[in-house]
């Protein structure tokens, strides 16, 4: 590790902003969908890319990175995750990810919770991850917030882009925060876009006239304003194949209304009028049991077929641990790999199955021109590989978010160092930097 | 699966050829001053009524094999028959009628051993009518046994099986309590009953907790134990109490009159101090995992097996002094307090200190995918540069988990004699885009990639959405 630390140290030696970057002779990996392209170079500049592919460029002047052997990809960008909201799951105290006594739902903003310093945000920067779609859960109604694109850099400026979606429970979950029944969760979620048109009317006004149990309060209402008006999109939460076509139903009433789905489980089942209605979904990639009565359909072909059918499909970490482990995500998508050989089953080709761990969550939140691949003008968010990026004998050597190296030390990386070797020492281990 | 984990027992195993006996309840010297668990009560009222289902005499030719202690032939060959493994090598003679598959390009393994699974007692779906892992009233339940909650229909077996390559698990009462019940191993074959999947004579465990479950339980219901010295208090009580009521078994049996009354958690407890049950301790921490070496010293019982042991690869040394396996994730962490101090090497590291390292699952995903979970972990101890062989790993998954369990002398291996329990994987198995290909339960091909009427569906799936497809 320390060799090939040493190896890349150079493109540390000189602020990367200033002068162009040419990493060649690697197996350069888009993003896009395409398949890896052998000996490519990616060329990149004032922390974006300026190109990518085979037969680039190399500008006079440019810092060289030998990627000879290894991959090139953009960074990995967590579908749908609560990183950076969490330290240790079972301490309040150090979990941010809802707000159980606050008299606030759709108008919660994670942005001042999330934590740049986390443990968490290191690991998964050590896994290839360079940025994440970051929702707050529910707690007491099927709101539970405005969550955050945010990227893993090892600085204090962690949220890229704050309030950029409302987040929303209609399966199960949202039947038992609205009060025991899909009936309440959906009559919550009309009663709550119906005052927010009403504050939209006519904010100094707004509650006047209304009763008590029906009003949501100003902070509530006013965050659900830019929804109803499809100026931010509302991530969904349902598993169950009615649960979506509600869901998709809504925009008969509310037609302006930007909708993703996540998680998805019975896609495969609805899988036309998903594609028909042209919401994309964010899914859990190998769920394969029916774990609970809305999942009953589960199975690990599911974004294959939906992919099949049309619908535009992105891999997250839904009933997963979504504050720890984005770093699965590539195997996730390796696994969808492998089910083309499995008869009966539907995979992904990799390049697909990598573009729904990079580009396609991106283009979901609308930020593909922006991250998740390395198309020419999006951030330099790059990850070197020192094999295929899927395959689980891989790992990271280098990362950079925004055309800055980023340290691959973590809490994990400190702890394994000290007790790799445990014999007799002059001083205890706490005396050993 | 936070809920889960929640609810996770860890196990303590008893190891390998270098173990000192750190209790020494069942030594030979004294044994016979000692009340045996078998004379006292019926050991088996619950029998396993297993029977293998009719398998061919088959041979593998070809394959890369691991023989799951350690070992690789390159163009190997594999001839099972009459349920057991007959012979191994690079050239075999096929006999007469054999089956013959030809594993050009492919891969052959023992099946795959769970050591920690909540299959059955935490079955899919996962509703309120299905919890029944803990036992969650009292501290110490000893008397119960997993078993009784095994639902045979749980569709999570057949996943086990059709993706992960399981042959054989071992479910495990959950950690609410210290002393969460008995555990039992299990074939993972379809069955109509919980015997019909039992594992014949493999020895019972005990599922014990150290940490942070058992004093959250009760300590927010104001009982005790509400602190880890609590935890030890109670459990010190229970095997001291343990003591006593064999004590009363060896003056009644010595010297007559009235008979004791029969309590099923001492039993339990009697049966692991006779060294006829295996304890299987979930803890987490280096320093509680040493308290638990030194109560199982004072109380003369070994440890099998360590659960989850997060922090394993902080005491190697003391491990392997102790003949104790490490049932272990290859990267989960951060759930708790006591899962902060993972390490993605842990399981390397603790193999390279010379203890037993074990991959274990603890979910019904993750059981799917053992394989990758022993990969992933391989690969960052090689990362660290720690080298391990792809074919030494697989004892990760093989024959350190088998002598947990008390059957290395039935299956985890690939050695003439042993249950013919083999998974052909379509690739190198520690590979993301490899999966079982075809896989055989005591010689009977239980799985077959390519064949439709070989793949599980359980009673629970009938008649439900998505039926038949292939999962």
């Amino acid at each position: 590790m320390k060799i090939l630390l040493a190896l890349l140290a150079l493109v540390l030696a000189a602020p990367l902003a200033a002068q162009s970057v040419a990493i060649i002779g690697g197996t350069v990996v888009v993003g896009d969908g395409g398949d890896p392209i052998p000996n490519g170079t990616v060329v990149l500049r004032g922390g974006r890319v300026v190109a990518a592919g085979a037969n680039v460029a190399v500008p006079a002047g440019a810092q060289i990175v030998d990627a000879t052997g290894r991959w090139v990809t953009p960074g990995i960008v967590g579908g749908f995750t609560r990183l950076g909201l969490v330290e240790v799951s079972l301490e309040p105290s150090t979990n941010d990810s809802g707000a159980s006594s606050s008299p606030f739902s759709a108008g919660l903003d994670i942005e001042p919770a999330i934590n740049p310093m986390g443990s968490a945000i290191s690991t998964n920067r050590t896994g290839g991850v360079t940025r994440a779609i970051v929702a707050p859960t529910t707690t007491s109604t099927i709101f539970g917030g405005q969550g955050a694109i945010i990227d893993l850099g090892d600085d204090m400026e962690a949220v890229m882009q704050p309030r950029a979606f409302q987040f929303v429970e209609l399966g199960e979950t949202g039947a038992s925060r609205a009060g025991g029944s899909r009936s309440a969760s959906h009559a919550m979620l009309r009663n709550a876009f119906d005052q927010a048109a009403a504050y939209a009317r006519n904010p100094a006004g707004y509650g006047m006239g209304n009763s008590r149990e029906a009003l949501l309060n100003s902070r509530d209402a006013a965050a659900l304003v830019p929804v109803i008006r499809g100026e931010v999109p509302m991530l969904v939460h349902v598993e169950q194949a009615r649960d979506i076509l509600n869901v998709l139903a809504l925009r008969e009433d509310y037609p302006r209304l930007r909708l993703v789905l996540v998680g998805g489980a019975e896609g495969w089942r609805v899988a036309p009028q998903i594609a028909a209605a042209r919401v994309p979904v964010i899914a859990s990639a190998l769920i394969d049991l029916p774990e609970s009565f809305e999942q009953l359909a589960a199975t690990q072909s599911n974004i294959g077929r939906m992919r099949d059918a049309g619908v535009e499909v992105a891999i997250g970490m839904i009933n997963d641990n979504d504050a720890h482990y984005l770093y699965l995500a590539t195997q996730y998508a390796g696994n969808l790999v492998a089910l083309n050989r499995i008869p009966g089953a539907t995979g992904l080709s990799w390049g697909e199955a990598f573009a729904a761990i990079s580009s396609v969550p991106a283009e979901i939140m609308g930020l593909g021109g922006e991250i998740g691949s390395l198309r020419a003008g999006r951030r330099a968010d790059v990850v070197i590989w020192d094999g295929d990026p899927l395959e689980l004998s891989s790992n990271v050597d280098m990362v950079m978010i925004d055309g800055v190296e980023q340290s691959l030390v973590s809490r994990q990386s400190r702890l394994r160092d000290r007790y790799l070797s445990i014999g007799e020492r002059q001083l205890p281990q706490a005396y050993e930097w | 699966m936070m809920a889960r984990i929640g609810i996770v027992a860890a196990a303590l195993v008893s190891l390998v050829a270098c173990a000192t006996t750190s209790g020494g309840s069942a030594s030979a010297e004294n044994a016979s001053n000692r009340l045996s668990y078998n004379e006292l009560f019926d050991p088996d009222p619950f029998p396993s009524t297993y029977a293998p289902y009719p398998g061919v005499p088959t041979v593998i030719t070809n394959a890369t094999i691991y023989d799951g202690e350690g070992g690789e032939i390159a163009n190997g060959m594999i001839y099972f028959a009459d349920g057991h493994i007959q012979s191994v090598g690079q050239s075999l003679d096929i006999p007469d009628g054999a089956t013959v598959v030809d594993g050009s390009g492919l891969w052959v393994t023992p099946g795959v051993i769970d050591i920690h699974s909540h299959l059955g007692n935490y079955p899919s779906p996962g509703v309120g009518a299905h919890s029944d892992g803990n036992e969650a009233t009292d501290p110490n339940t000893a008397n119960v046994w997993t078993e009784h909650s095994v639902w045979p229909q749980d569709p999570g077996f057949s996943r086990a099986l059709a993706n992960g390559g399981v042959t054989t698990l071992n479910i495990l009462p959950g950690s609410a309590n210290l002393f969460g019940g008995r555990s039992v191993t299990l074939r993972n074959v379809p069955a109509r009953t919980m015997q019909g999947m039992k594992f014949p004579d493999a020895p019972y465990g005990l599922k014990m907790a150290c940490g942070e479950n058992p004093k959250r339980v009760y300590g927010s219901r104001n009982r005790s134990p509400s602190t880890r010295m609590g935890n030890i208090a109670v459990a010190r009580q229970a095997w001291a109490d343990a003591q006593r009521y064999r004590e009363q078994w060896e003056r009644y049996r010595e010297d007559g009159g009235a008979r004791p009354a029969r309590n099923l958690q001492n039993e339990t407890l009697v049966g692991v101090m006779e060294g006829e049950i295996l304890v299987h301790n979930h803890c987490y921490r280096a320093d509680e995992m040493a308290n638990m070496i030194d109560m199982a010293n004072e109380f003369g019982y070994r440890i099998s097996s360590f659960q989850h042991a997060v922090e394993a690869y902080k005491i190697p040394d003391l491990l392997n002094e102790n003949g104790i396996c490490s049932a272990m994730w290859a990267d989960w962490w951060g759930f708790k307090m006591e899962a902060y101090d993972a390490v993605f090497e842990n399981i390397p590291m603790v193999h390279a200190g010379g203890a037993c390292a074990i991959v274990h699952s603890d979910d019904q995903n993750g059981i799917q995918r053992l394989n990758q979970e022993a990969a992933k972990a391989l690969a960052d101890g090689r990362r660290a540069g720690i080298e391990i062989s792809d074919a030494e790993a697989w004892q990760w998954l093989a024959i350190n988990p088998a002598r947990a369990l008390g059957i290395a002398e039935q299956t985890g291996s690939l050695v003439s004699g042993k249950r013919a329990d083999i998974v052909l994987w379509n690739g190198n198995p520690f590979s993301v885009y490899s999966r079982p290909q075809m896989v055989w339960i005591d010689g009977a091909l239980m799985y077959d990639m390519n064949d439709p009427q070989r793949r599980p569906i359980s009673d629970f799936e009938l008649g439900q959405p998505g039926e038949g497809s292939v999962r």
